[in-house]
């Protein structure tokens, strides 16, 4: 029996502006260690919502969500943070890189806010990460010397920093060109079989997702396969 | 809490927009700047004029007021105790203005250790005998090197030395305007009568000017020794005892106090010319305001540029926020923007005020009442560049306080979403 890692009971959601709507209507699911699993869907069908408060940054909604066995509910911002922090990687659909920083300091960014090693240690970790995806060379560069596919790279080993339990993705090949989703898509898969990452992935791709362990579907609020 | 992280990141925020910070800390610097030169300036300007005045007038004065004593003797009378008298016209009884007993009182003066100093003193009133026209005055029999010590008696000689006032027997030294009046210079010896109608020749040491106008066109300074021969007098003769304190503060209550023991008039320089505290008081208050006022403007320019920063900012602070910054952390790197921009500005600032503060002092400003002035006073006071400083940390943190709370509490989830 693997462990669960991630783990939604009865997630209800409604935006209440400029009238209520449900987005999410009694969602539950779980995500085992290991896993390479992806979240499908229309526009619009409330994946990215479950994606967002799966990863504690939304915490507006009713029901429960479990992060490596521990509730979220009715915690802290700054403890939320920290949860995010060590617990979870984020790749979204634009890079969000930080240009005042070279590859190298975005990189590292995660790691000196979790502050468990020392920097030149750190330093040597973020190298590591950044030779996994193949763009060591590029890591004194700014990141607006870069192409989009080594932006998304860039943001991949960002999330991989702190070695997170779960890696959340939002899109993360939806601005990219078939070659470079191509590549994200090997790194994604190269991670979870051979170090045995975890990932959860929200795409409306489905050629990406038919090549996932496991697809969760979504319609109008609703899992309606897992 | 990792404070080099949060450095370094508020660092390259700032660096990556240094023209615009430079803009907010230089707000900063020419506010600190005006405040910290004006302040110098008043301030010196204040204690020139209060000098005029403080500098020259003791902070106690004993003396004896002619006046009709209090208690009459019919008051003191019992069998009349019930009776409503109906004397009139009562007159002062004939009395030396001497201060009686000075030798004693004056050595319990010095040995008293909250008095830094004393300086005796005769002021008797003449006539100055000019051909046929006699001029109203008064004559100051000093105590020459003791008027100097604390009075700085030298500062408004114009013309002669002080000391000559002393080592010259017969000597006076005449107020500039009196000396105009009587054509007289240096060398020049002059002829006034007492109050008692004795003529006397005395040679002229010196011509001082106070700038008090009044003063200059009527009063001269003698040496004690001379007066009281002047006078007739015996060597005891003595109508004021000058007294400087320590601590001007303590003079009202030690007035009171010496008042009453040695049975004379005493009077405190708060009371004496209270005028001046007041003007002083207000001209701070005014640069007070207007160095402040400046501040004030500064610390808008700073909430500006850190509201623009966190417009422009936006996606820096979500990714920061949904990789693992708590609120605190984005809120303390735009204070520690904020506080930087003070620092770095109020230093500046520091820096840019003492060097306006010097030139000022370089300015000439000469004036008939002020000899001893040759250029624009500044006060140099540590105090106001301290003040100086706190303000621009303050009016810094204050304009960062809105645009860091409003950067800790932006969502994370509505910018990256809105992509």
């Amino acid at each position: 029996m693997s462990q669960k890692i991630l783990e939604a009971r009865h997630v209800n959601k409604y935006f209440h502006d400029p009238i209520t709507v449900q987005v999410l209507n009694d969602v539950s699911f779980s995500l085992n260690k290991g896993e390479f699993v992806s979240i499908t869907g229309k526009s619009g069908c409330g994946k990215s919502t479950l994606l967002y408060i799966m990863s504690t940054m939304d915490t507006d909604y009713q029901g429960e969500i479990l992060i490596d066995g521990i509730s979220m509910s009715g915690k802290q911002e700054a403890d939320l943070a920290l949860i995010r922090n060590e617990k979870i990687g984020f790749v979204f659909q634009f890079h969000y890189l930080l240009n005042e920083f070279s590859v190298l300091k975005n990189v590292m960014l995660p790691a000196l806010k979790l502050g468990k090693y020392p920097e030149d240690e750190l330093e040597h970790r973020a190298y590591e990460k950044l030779r996994i995806l193949g763009i060591e060379a590029e890591a004194l560069k700014k990141p607006n010397q870069l192409s989009g596919g080594q932006k998304q790279r860039v943001a991949i080993a960002r999330a991989l920093i702190n070695d997170p339990l779960i890696i959340m993705g939002d899109e993360p090949t939806g601005n990219l060109d078939k070659k470079n989703s191509e590549i994200v898509f090997d790194i994604f898969k190269e991670l979870a079989e051979v170090y045995l990452q975890s990932l959860l992935i929200v795409t409306h791709d489905n050629e990406f997702a038919s090549r996932t362990n496991r697809i969760i579907e979504m319609e109008d609020g609703r899992i309606i396969s897992h | 809490m990792n404070f080099k992280l949060i450095f370094s990141i508020a660092r390259s925020l700032m660096l990556a927009r240094w023209r615009q910070t430079m803009v907010a800390a230089f707000g900063v610097t020419f506010g600190i700047a005006m405040f910290v030169s004006l302040l110098s300036f008043m301030s010196g300007l204040n204690d020139l004029l209060d000098g005029l005045i403080l500098n020259r007038t003791p902070h106690i004065r004993l003396y004896n007021e002619i006046q009709p004593t209090a208690d009459q003797p019919i008051d003191m009378s019992d069998t009349h105790k019930s009776y409503h008298n109906f004397v009139k016209s009562v007159k002062p009884k004939q009395e030396r203005p001497e201060i009686y007993n000075n030798m004693a009182i004056m050595n319990f003066l010095k040995s008293d250790n909250r008095v830094l100093g004393i300086a005796p003193k005769i002021t008797t009133q003449v006539f100055y005998n000019v051909g046929v026209i006699d001029l109203t005055g008064a004559v100051n029999g000093i105590d020459v090197e003791a008027e100097n010590s604390l009075f700085n008696f030298q500062d408004y000689v114009v013309e002669g030395d002080y000391i000559d006032l002393k080592n010259t027997p017969n000597s006076i030294m005449l107020g500039k305007g009196l000396a105009g009046k009587m054509l007289a210079s240096i060398g020049d010896v002059i002829q006034l009568t007492t109050s008692r109608g004795e003529r006397t020749q005395l040679k002229v040491v010196g011509i001082f000017q106070s700038g008090l106008q009044d003063a200059d066109n009527t009063q001269s300074y003698a040496s004690i020794i001379t007066t009281q021969k002047l006078l007739g007098e015996s060597v005891n003769y003595i109508t004021d005892i000058q007294i400087k304190l320590k601590d001007i503060t303590m003079a009202p209550q030690i007035a009171r106090e010496y008042g009453k023991l040695f049975d004379v008039d005493a009077v405190d320089i708060q009371t004496a010319n209270s005028q001046f505290e007041t003007g002083s008081s207000v001209r701070s208050i005014i640069s007070y305001a207007v160095g402040i006022t400046l501040l004030i403007v500064a610390g808008f320019g700073i909430y500006n540029i850190l509201n623009m920063m966190i417009y422009e900012k936006m996606d820096s602070i979500a990714i920061l926020k949904a990789t693992g910054f708590s609120g605190k952390d984005v809120n303390r790197i735009f204070t520690s923007i904020a506080l930087s921009i003070g620092i770095l500005g109020g230093l500046l600032g520091l820096i840019l005020g003492f060097s306006l503060s010097l030139i000022i002092d370089q300015i000439p400003f000469n004036t008939a009442s002020l000899p001893t002035i040759k250029t624009y006073p500044i006060n140099y006071n540590p105090r106001f560049y301290m003040i100086g400083i706190c303000f621009s940390l303050l009016t810094t943190y204050l304009a960062g306080y809105l645009p860091s709370r409003k950067a800790s509490r932006v969502d994370p989830v509505i910018i990256i979403r809105g992509k």
